[in-house]
């Protein structure tokens, strides 16, 4: 595998979050009884005429803006003319030679904790197809035109990509700055963000690209992994033995883990693609530009470089919590209450503790069952020493299923930290007592001993024996051999 | 009564004299009577416009006026109207009822006009004679063995036999002016953009525009005054003021300056060309001046638009599959056999070959050498309009080659076919205004002048027209047993 080298291109899907259609009045809302949201123009019953929906293009200049690319003072939609049951038209409404946004770049963070920048060839509007239902019809299929006309921005990255999980730090990135710039849901169980990607390989030190292949309609970033995985080792035992990668496009089963030939070259369409005359071209000026621009929020890289900066946190850590909007508001929420000092207690907490739970339970940032105020209740305990971080595990489960604050916890259960030196030393000289072959052992240099004698402690105490204290009192009441 | 102008039976309808009932009635009459030689007629609506009639008539009775209140039409079957078969002349949609008004129809309507009927076309406007249509061709009423011309050659031939006192069209290449011509009646396809496409089934989106077939310049005028206007659903529409068409009809043309397109009047036939010199002296004699102007790309133009419209075309029907509306085929055994078999017996000859050429035209590899190509022609022609346009107010010419022709005659070859729009065709690629009117006779035929103006030149062009009308009375002609 290391004599060669993996190439990968993205083209993502995003469904852009406007109320209504690109080029019709009808609503977008996912979900609804098939064809009940499809009006005449997305029938295409004969003489309608698309409307551009400029919320749409107002959508793409953002993101055009978010990946510093260059946006079309004019760009131009085309007709891509193929037949299929769910395409009404017998076109699609798309960008050609003219996108809308072309030329951007963006940063994503490797494993090793390296910066790459994926160039994004262009980005441009287009039209989404229906849905061609296929099951509970005896020889009949079914159409459903919700979603016929729902707006995409198709986002085009040059091949730049390396490796799969390059390709899904990618996918990730651009899914994380969609959702910032609230021009997508992001709700890849909907369809909303997919991908195709191009994968190629070459042996390494090679400049000229291999053959490529196309592997359709990836929804869900641990497929990309996986298709492209298994991609990469098709056509490098292929090439191994022999043959010969041709282009075509696949698709990835899921059920099998296997991408499997959809078309070859030859029987490609030729989309015949020509300026679409129902439409004017789409102008943009600069002051449209500027007004957009003016509604940028702060970008994923900005908050994670201002997490660094402000509150001292490793480029990883801000990297996680700056990936959701979301994420980064209640972080700060958190760190509000504390003092500065402890944000990187703050950041281990909510990328920990709170994250663990809301992935066990499956339940969202938005629904979780302890909000920023209730969890820097719990982290001010820890900061003055009421209680252990151990013991504050205990708490924030508590919290989690009985929604009560930290202290109300605490109190109820007991668990407030004991830093009574006289209270700890007669729990320890007991335990001492009590264990006499352990303490020989131990002055006789067994150290290994020392956290016995934590343990016994602590479990008298209920684990509420400040750390810290009990390991300077056992020590100074073990002697001898206390070199733990 | 129906060799009536607009403005006379208005006026009638205002003082009471008729009601629009009885104008109706009268109509649905005479094309009872008349229509079956002319097969001008693919839907009639009687019921629904003697029903309109009434409202109509009750609107006059509580005191509204209007200049189009109470008058009947009939529109060209290419545009859709919410309840009634729209087939377009074709057998795709033979069974189609459209769901909705055109914006053109939805104004028409609203301005109190009453629909006749539905005319007949050449299928989906592509033909030159009204001969493409799956309802049949229409004949001339001045000839019945003479095409009208088309594609809108039922509202041609309804208008010139007065079976209604205007009607609809369409204008893609000459569709309206073209049979105008051949027919003896005033027709105008305005500027590009001046009235909405919305509803009106696509041939090539980008030179398709409605217009009107009247008897008048000065009747044109009022039907234009209803339907121009910017409209939020049509992308191409433009929003520019609509000025007062019939107001501007009174400007005497002294000091207007015509052009003669040289390349019109180059090879013109001496009948013809003795037309028009008697055409030009009229207008000298109205003041105006005549000077020379050339546009020496306008010989590129019948092959540019048989680039552009086809490949505009086999886009735009690619919506008629089978699969939500109009034609399906018996049994289809598969989704290929479906398509294949419901266009293969749904469209007709002229479309398939249009289909095909615009398919063709579009194909990778082909794409540079015809369609952008065409393009780059259709700019060069537009320039060359633009800077004719410096130099005059309005160009001049022929609307046609020759009279109406037998049916049938050119039939098997599209490329004489095509030539016929010789001279109509290079308003459509430069997107503007041009108007037909009644100059004369060949052989007992009628011809046509054209006028052709400037972007939004539509009020320009109209009186003008109507000047020359005022001076001549070849509008007045009818044909014989139409009278």
């Amino acid at each position: 595998m290391s004599d060669w080298e993996v190439v990968i291109g993205l083209e993502i899907h995003a469904q852009l979050a406007t109320q209504s259609k690109i080029f019709s009045g009808s609503p977008t809302a996912y979900g609804a009884p098939p064809n009940t949201q499809a009006d005449l123009v997305d029938l295409a019953y004969p003489g309608v005429l698309p409307v551009l929906n400029a919320r749409a293009v107002q959508m793409a200049v953002k993101f055009g803006l978010a990946v510093d690319a260059t946006v079309a003072r004019r760009s131009v939609f085309a007709r891509k003319n193929y037949f299929y049951p769910d395409l009404p038209k017998g076109y699609q409404i798309s960008q050609y030679e003219l996108p809308v946004v072309a030329r951007g770049s963006l940063n994503i963070m490797l494993d090793d904790g390296a910066v790459k920048t994926v160039g994004i060839t262009r980005a441009h509007l287009e039209e989404d197809a229906g849905k061609s239902l296929h099951e509970g019809l005896a020889n009949a299929s079914g159409i459903d035109l919700n979603r016929a006309g729902t707006p995409l921005l198709e986002i085009v990255s040059e091949p730049d990509m390396r490796s799969a999980k390059e390709a899904v730090a990618y996918m990730k990135k651009i899914h994380t700055l969609v959702r910032y710039l609230e021009i997508c849901d992001g709700n890849m169980q909907e369809g909303s963000f997919r991908c195709d990607a191009n994968v190629s390989v070459r042996p390494r030190g090679q400049e000229k690209f291999g053959t490529r292949a196309e592997i359709k309609n990836l929804n869900s970033f641990r497929f990309v992994e996986k298709a492209i995985q298994y991609e990469v080792a098709r056509q490098v035992e292929l090439i191994e033995s022999g043959g010969k990668v041709v282009q075509e496009t696949r698709l990835y089963d899921s059920d099998k883990d296997e991408t499997r030939s959809m078309r070859s070259k030859e029987e490609a369409n030729d989309y015949r693609y020509f300026p679409d005359p129902d439409l004017l071209p789409v102008e943009i000026d600069e002051p449209f530009i500027e007004s957009v621009r003016a509604t940028l929020p702060e970008l994923p890289d900005q908050k994670a470089a201002r997490f660094a900066r402000d509150f001292g946190l490793s480029a990883y850590d801000a990297g996680v919590l700056s990936a959701s909007r979301e994420l980064g508001a209640y972080f700060e929420a958190v760190v509000a209450g504390l003092s500065g000092a402890h944000a990187k207690l703050a950041a281990n907490w909510v990328m920990g503790e709170l994250s663990g739970a809301l992935n066990r339970d499956s339940v969202d940032l938005e629904h979780s069952r302890v909000n920023p105020q209730q969890l820097t209740g719990l982290l001010k305990r820890i900061a003055d020493e009421t209680i252990s971080g151990k013991i504050a595990k205990e708490v924030f489960e508590a919290m989690w299923s009985e929604g009560k604050s930290a202290d109300d916890i605490i109190e109820a259960k007991g668990l407030r930290q004991i830093t009574d030196v006289g209270a700890i030393e007669s729990v320890i000289d007991a335990i001492i007592a009590a264990n006499p072959k352990q303490l020989a052992d131990y002055r006789s240099g067994k150290d290994k001993l020392f956290g016995f004698f934590v343990g016994q402690v602590q479990k008298a105490t209920g684990g509420k024996a400040n750390p810290a204290q009990l390991n300077e009192l056992l020590k100074a009441k073990l002697g001898g051999g206390g070199n733990a | 009564m129906h060799n009536l102008f607009i403005g006379e039976l208005a006026d009638r309808l205002a003082k009471r004299q008729i009601s629009s009932v009885e104008l109706t009635q009268h109509f649905l009459g005479r094309i009872e009577r008349l229509n079956p030689a002319l097969n001008a007629m693919i839907t009639l609506t009687a019921k629904q416009a003697l029903a309109d009639a009434a409202a109509a008539d009750a609107r006059l009775s509580a005191g509204e006026r209007g200049p189009l209140l109470g008058i009947p039409l009939i529109h060209k079957d290419i545009f859709c109207t919410d309840g009634v078969r729209t087939s377009c002349g074709s057998r795709m949609l033979d069974n189609f009822v459209a769901p909705y008004d055109a914006t053109v129809v939805a104004r028409l309507k609203a301005a109190g006009t009453v629909m006749l009927g539905k005319s007949n076309m050449d299928e989906f406007a592509m033909g030159s004679s009204n001969e493409t249509s799956y309802y049949g061709p229409v004949k001339n009423p001045w000839d019945t063995a003479k095409v009208p011309g088309g594609s809108s050659g039922g509202s041609a031939a309804a208008t010139a036999a007065r079976l209604t006192p205007f009607a609809t069209g369409t204008d893609t290449g000459g569709s309206i002016r073209q049979p105008a011509a051949l027919t003896g009646v005033t027709g105008l396809k305005p500027t590009y953009g001046r009235v909405s496409r919305y509803g009106m089934i696509a041939f090539a989106s980008s030179l398709d525009q409605a217009g009107v077939f009247a008897r008048s310049a000065g009747d044109a005028a009022a039907v234009l005054q209803v339907m121009a206007g910017f409209d939020p659903r049509d992308s191409t529409s433009v929003d520019v003021p609509v000025p007062d068409y019939s107001k501007a009809l009174g400007q005497p043309l002294k000091g207007m300056k015509i052009g003669l397109l040289r390349e019109f009047f180059e090879g013109l036939e001496p009948r013809n060309a003795a037309l028009l010199e008697d055409a030009l002296n009229i207008y000298t004699g109205l003041g105006a001046e005549t000077l020379q102007v050339s546009l020496p790309h306008l010989p590129l133009s019948v092959p540019t638009y048989y680039v552009v419209a086809p490949a505009e075309c086999s886009s735009n029907l690619s919506r008629f599959d089978g699969v939500r509306y109009g034609y399906r085929c018996e049994n289809p055994k598969d989704l290929m056999d479906l398509y294949k078999r419901s266009r293969g017996e749904g469209f007709g000859a002229e479309v398939k070959r249009r289909i095909m050429t615009g398919t063709y035209v579009l194909s990778a590899g082909y794409f540079d050498a015809y369609y952008l190509k065409a393009q780059k022609a259709r700019r060069l022609i537009t320039d060359d309009f633009r800077a004719a346009f410096d130099k005059v107010d309005l160009v001049i010419g022929p609307t046609t080659p020759t009279p109406a022709f037998d049916i049938g005659a050119k039939m098997d070859d599209p490329v004489l076919m095509y030539l016929n729009d010789i001279y109509t065709i290079g308003a459509n690629l430069a997107g503007l205004p041009g108007v037909s009117v009644p100059c004369g006779f060949v052989e007992g035929l009628p011809m046509g002048l054209q006028l052709i103006g400037p972007h939004f030149a539509e009020a320009k062009l109209l009186n003008a027209a109507h000047q020359y009308q005022q001076a001549t009375d070849w509008h007045t002609h009818a044909p014989r047993g139409y009278t």
